[in-house]
């Protein structure tokens, strides 16, 4: 297993005071808690962090860990000394730190397996007995699934506790039906696929917070869909009739003459539905294309114009 | 094996009474209550026994309890990094897509 140098992941020296311990932990933890930052690897450094804390912050623990020595590299191979622990007594069990999953075997080894960590939505205590508890995870799907509903497959890793209070992880498959309409952030439930129950009990439920991905043409904002629409410069100086993608299909959107690039045009209803209220809406925003002159014709034809129009789109600036 | 995998249906609208959001949480129900009060949290009905949380509450309730745990705020601390977290993410999706739109051609 790998050694951990938990006062590098702290960023304090060996020599911190406990206050310096503390300040440290709490800094950190609000910069990688999982609820605030978005970094992809933010649940990682927060558990690492937690687990850092676990043993810093308690001089049994600290002292303990110091007396490995300092000649260990983070991430090297290690194995405890033969007369490990000798001397120290560690209270009770893990404490009520972050971390939603055991803590690493590096730990394990050294303070032992604690009895599990009191996480909302992972508490292992069911507070009505027989019941199983009910679990939490997340599930991503693509926005056409959102839009017209799906069966997802679905890989759930299981943390398992056996008699010993060892905590080891199974995979889970499933399929879940998920409806159309259902958008970012909500919640389905999948009554009694959570924990299974206690003597009998009946099992818990399963949570499943949904994600949509994001999509190569199409950009999400709550229920309202977005499009970056090309347009030729005659459909934006003459209007016109133009075919727009919408994720239930191909519609016809009506540019008025004189359209402008940038310029956001509405299609009612055709964002993403929401159950138990009216759908969202598309906006096709105009980018006006030039064609490239590329042959003699159309390079004509642009010096025509350049002769004939009296167009100047600076004239604002005085330029 | 891969064909008896069983496809579930999900419950999409469900409402969750005090007791039972509780459980959901691993909380007691004086946490829900302070959750409650602080705003955290909008249930239906007008007194405790009738409240009826949504999808969106239990969210927040979950994220404002991981809160207090893991950063030593108060309720009414973590309603505030709540709300303010809510606000960015809107912003960020915003911010996303102006920049995608912009720079994608």
């Amino acid at each position: 297993m790998d050694y951990k140098d938990y006062y590098s992941v702290m960023g304090v020296a060996r020599d911190a005071t406990q206050d310096e311990i503390k300040r440290a932990y709490r800094k950190l933890a609000r910069k990688f808690h999982p609820d605030v930052s978005k970094a992809a690897d933010a649940e990682r450094r927060f558990k690492e962090l937690g687990e850092a804390y676990e043993v810093l912050k308690d001089p049994e623990k600290r002292a303990a860990y110091d007396q490995l020595g300092r000649n260990w590299q983070a991430g090297q191979d290690f194995r405890p000394p033969p007369d490990w622990g000798a001397g120290f007594e560690f209270t009770g069990g893990v404490g009520d730190t972050a971390g939603a999953a055991g803590f690493s075997d590096f730990f394990e080894s050294l303070f032992g397996r604690g009895a599990g960590f009191q996480s909302p939505g992972f508490s292992r205590a069911a507070q009505s007995p027989g019941r199983g508890e009910d679990h939490h995870s997340r599930i991503d799907i693509s926005l056409e699934d959102a839009f017209n509903g799906a069966t997802i497959s679905l890989q759930l890793r299981v943390p398992e506790y056996d008699l010993q209070g060892h905590l080891s992880e199974h995979l889970r498959k499933l399929q879940v039906k998920v409806p159309r309409g259902v958008t970012s952030g909500k919640r389905i439930r999948l009554t009694g696929q959570g924990g299974a129950g206690y003597k009998g009990g009946p099992a818990g439920d399963l949570y499943l917070e949904v994600w949509l991905r994001p999509h190569a043409l199409y950009k999400v904002e709550g229920k309202n869909v977005f499009i970056n629409l090309p347009i030729t410069p005659w459909e934006a100086a003459l209007g016109g009739k133009v075919k727009v993608p919408t994720l239930g299909g191909k519609v016809d959107l009506n540019i008025g003459a004189g359209a402008r690039s940038g310029q956001k045009l509405r299609l009612k209803g055709r964002g993403l539905p929401v159950a138990g209220e009216p759908p969202g809406d598309q906006f096709a925003v105009l980018q006006i294309m030039a064609p490239p002159a590329d042959n003699a014709e159309k390079r004509a034809l642009y010096e025509k114009m350049a002769h004939e129009m009296s167009f100047n789109p600076r004239a604002q600036m005085g330029g | 094996m891969g064909g008896l995998q069983q496809s579930y249906q999900p419950d999409v609208e469900y409402s969750l009474t005090l007791a039972e959001i509780s459980r959901c949480c691993g909380a007691t129900t004086e946490q829900i209550l302070v959750l409650t009060t602080e705003g955290i949290l909008s249930p239906r009905g007008v007194n405790p026994r009738d409240w009826r949380f949504g999808s969106a509450d239990l969210g927040r309730a979950l994220s404002a309890l991981r809160l207090e745990r893991d950063l030593g705020v108060n309720a009414a601390g973590a309603a505030l990094a709540i709300e303010l977290l809510d606000e960015m993410q809107q912003l960020r999706d915003r911010v996303r897509r102006l920049e995608t739109m912009l720079y994608e051609r």
